[in-house]
């Protein structure tokens, strides 16, 4: 069959299939669906019933007729064609339902006896059911006939009238015609009422996000106890980061208008001393090299500022990777001798097998370079720096990870500094002589963040022990990091 | 050489094609990426200097990727204000060869152009030893020797004499020895290069008459011939 002859499709189903479902309320969507799951039960159910119950008084009225005719055969054993007839006339008095159908007609079709105007031109054969409509008096009606030959060509027609079953059609379907009104009305009322429902949560989650749109970052959404609190516990919490991101920048701002303001004016008037005082040329290049070395300062204070942001964004998690420990740390501990050697210093390593963990390589890099930087700036000649890493066995508050540490023999710090040592442009006072922009440690912080993990200073009795403690995931298989990659 | 720039601010424009004509080398500048991309796509050049973010509708990446596009190898820096880690990525995977993040220090865009147009002239070299005057490297068995005196180096030096050997005659700043010869890419905060470098004068200068590693003020350190010199 080639495409162009193929039937077009009907007409309901294009209309359906094109069109998209032209209802938008989440509550009347509801409504019908619940209603027409409803009728489709209710019909089904009362179709089971309608079947069952005409089954049944089929049955009935089937071995009705037949034990009748059988007693009427005997009669016809025990006093012939009369007998039978007054038998029948018996029958057709007694019957006070009027549902009783009788025919006795002789060799001649002659009429005999019973309440049929005639013989139905149906009936051909005998010993066999037959449901006709008949006329009786002025109406007709459906009934069951068998027919049964005697002797003498005698034959006799036994029935039995079954407009019951139109009763209870007529029943069953004001029935279902009622159920459909009723559901119709409950469906309504429950569009209205889901509906009211779904708005009330929508108007509670949109106060709230209002609220925050407009400025109000404390105001949360509350929780009933509802399928909705799901969304309701999620839009919290990603008020809460919000609130803590916000609460960042600000703290972020107050302290770049504190400490930026330091170099910058350093800078502007080492350039406006020399404008007005500088005697030679030399002078002058001189003090435009020291602003130059300012500004660079300022622009290094700025990269840090960024990049210590955009870690606590965590947006660079999606960069994560298998980063193997061992080498990055014996790469960095190597950077780094050489300079601990100068401060006549010992770098000491101790590094047990450490498994693979998932992370941001340059970060933890960064990371390290910090501490270790940090560590040969305060720690006394002739001291020894220990950088020692091992894996660390689950405890009841933290899932199983890495511990990296930095220990130097060192002045240490007293536990107000410490508490305050990630903050950002936070320098103690023992270490504001010595070079620094205030930012080394809040780096580390942010990194320990971006890896879930932890950063923390002790006093190691002597010197400060700096410990990053790095949950490690499980490594996910292989096939999903390639999905994940090439995607 | 002859390098093309490819800028929109004109003061960045202007300090660098005075910096990079005092030093010897050709310029042709343009403001705007359509400019910058006939230029380019028109003209031979020995580098190329791409800012990325260009008027005209069409940027630097764009331009980056119509050159690569029809298989011109060209060396290009790419010179941004855009200094995220994802930025960096973006610009060397749609073919940069080196990235230099605005405020920038000249020295250190100088020493990257003269680094990337040399490696344009010789990349091709497999030479297994290395020479500048009297010193030898030999890559293959790692010996170095001066004036046929051996110099006995740890790995890394090695690898850091094998990068000044190789950019012999240039200047080569403390990002680009941190970059190349450790592959890091984070802001190291204190000297560690200086230290690694002093030391390995310690090794190749130290016991000599003349040294052959010195320091560039504000800008890094150059290797050079003490023969060649001036």
């Amino acid at each position: 069959m080639s495409p162009d002859t193929r039937p077009a499709a009907p007409f309901w189903w294009r209309f359906l299939s094109r069109r998209p479902w032209p209802v938008r309320s989440a509550g009347v969507n509801f409504a019908i669906a619940y209603g027409a799951i409803f009728l489709l039960s209710a019909g089904l159910f009362l179709s089971f019933t309608w079947w069952s119950t005409t089954s049944l008084l089929d049955r009935h009225v089937q071995t009705e007729i037949d034990s009748d005719a059988q007693e009427l055969t005997r009669r016809w054993v025990f006093g012939g064609a009369n007998a039978l007839s007054d038998a029948i006339e018996e029958r057709l008095e007694q019957n006070v339902d009027d549902d009783a159908l009788y025919l006795l007609i002789d060799k001649h079709g002659q009429r005999f006896a019973g309440n049929l105007p005639g013989w139905p031109v149906a009936i051909t054969r005998s010993n066999h059911f037959y449901e006709l409509s008949i006329r009786r008096y002025t109406f007709s009606t459906q009934a069951k006939l068998k027919a049964y030959d005697l002797p003498d060509g005698f034959k006799l027609i036994v029935g039995h009238d079954v407009r019951g079953r139109h009763l209870l059609r007529h029943i069953i379907t004001e029935t279902l015609i009622w159920c459909a009104l009723m559901v119709s009305l409950l469906a309504i009322g429950g569009a209205l009422v889901v509906r009211r429902l779904f708005l009330r949560v929508v108007h509670s989650i949109a106060r709230t996000t209002a609220a925050v749109a407009s400025g109000d970052l404390n105001h949360r959404i509350a929780l009933n106890g509802s399928e909705t609190d799901l969304v309701a516990e999620t839009v919290n919490t990603m008020l809460d980061r919000i609130n803590r991101l916000m609460e960042g920048v600000k703290q972020v701002s107050n302290a770049i208008a504190h400490d930026l303001r330091t170099p910058i004016a350093r800078a502007r008037t080492q350039l406006e001393d020399a404008a007005l005082h500088a005697q030679s040329t030399e002078e002058l290049r001189d003090a435009v090299d020291r602003a130059v070395d300012d500004l660079d300062h300022i622009t290094s204070i700025f990269e840090a500022l960024l990049r210590i942001a955009q870690i606590e964004a965590g947006s660079r998690r999606s960069a994560f990777a298998p980063v193997a420990l061992t080498p990055l740390l014996e790469g960095i501990a190597e950077l780094y001798e050489a300079s601990a050697e100068l401060a006549e210093l010992t770098l000491h390593v101790e590094l047990s097998p450490l498994p693979t963990l998932i992370g941001d390589e340059h970060m933890l890099q960064q990371a390290l370079a910090n501490l270790l930087d940090n560590a040969i700036k305060f720690a006394p000649p002739h001291s020894q720096i220990t950088l020692s890493a091992q894996t660390i066995p689950s405890t009841s508050t933290h899932p199983s990870g890495i511990e990296i540490s930095v220990r130097d023999q060192g002045p240490g710090m007293d536990e107000k500094d410490m508490q305050r040592a990630h903050e950002r442009f936070f320098r103690a006072e023992t270490a504001r002589s010595t070079p620094g922009s205030g930012l080394g440690l809040s780096l580390v912080q942010a990194i320990a963040g971006l890896h879930h993990g932890q950063f923390s200073l002790s006093n190691a009795e002597p010197g400060l022990k700096a410990t990053l403690r790095l949950p490690i995931q499980d490594l996910p298989d292989p096939k999903h990091i390639e999905a994940a990659t090439s995607s | 050489m002859r390098i093309l720039l490819v800028e929109d601010d004109p003061t960045v424009r202007s300090f660098v094609v005075k910096g990079l004509k005092e030093s010897g080398h050709t310029i042709d500048e343009a403001d705007n990426g359509k400019d910058g991309l006939f230029l380019a796509v028109s003209e031979a050049y020995d580098v190329i200097i791409l800012d990325r973010m260009l008027p005209g509708g069409v940027d630097g990446l764009h331009i980056l990727e119509t050159l690569r596009g029809q298989e011109k190898s060209t060396p290009i820096l790419i010179l941004s204000a855009l200094s995220d880690v994802d930025e960096r990525v973006a610009g060397l995977k749609a073919g940069g060869d080196d990235y230099v993040t605005k405020p920038f220090a000249f020295s250190e865009l100088l020493a990257r152009v003269e680094a990337l147009g040399r490696r344009g002239q010789a990349e091709v070299s497999s030479k297994t030893t290395l020479s500048v005057g009297p010193l030898e490297l030999d890559l293959l068995s790692r010996d170095v020797t001066r004036d046929g005196q051996k110099i006995d180096l740890q790995p890394r030096e090695f690898r850091l004499l094998e990068f000044l050997v190789r950019h012999a005659g240039q200047v080569v700043t403390r990002t680009m020895l941190l970059e190349k010869v450790w592959d890091y890419h984070f802001d190291p905060q204190t000297n560690v290069i200086d230290v690694h470098v002093s030391r390995l004068r310690q090794k190749v200068d130290r016991p000599f008459e003349t040294a052959m590693i010195h320091t560039v003020r504000n800008a890094g350190y150059i290797l050079r011939d003490p023969q060649n010199n001036h």
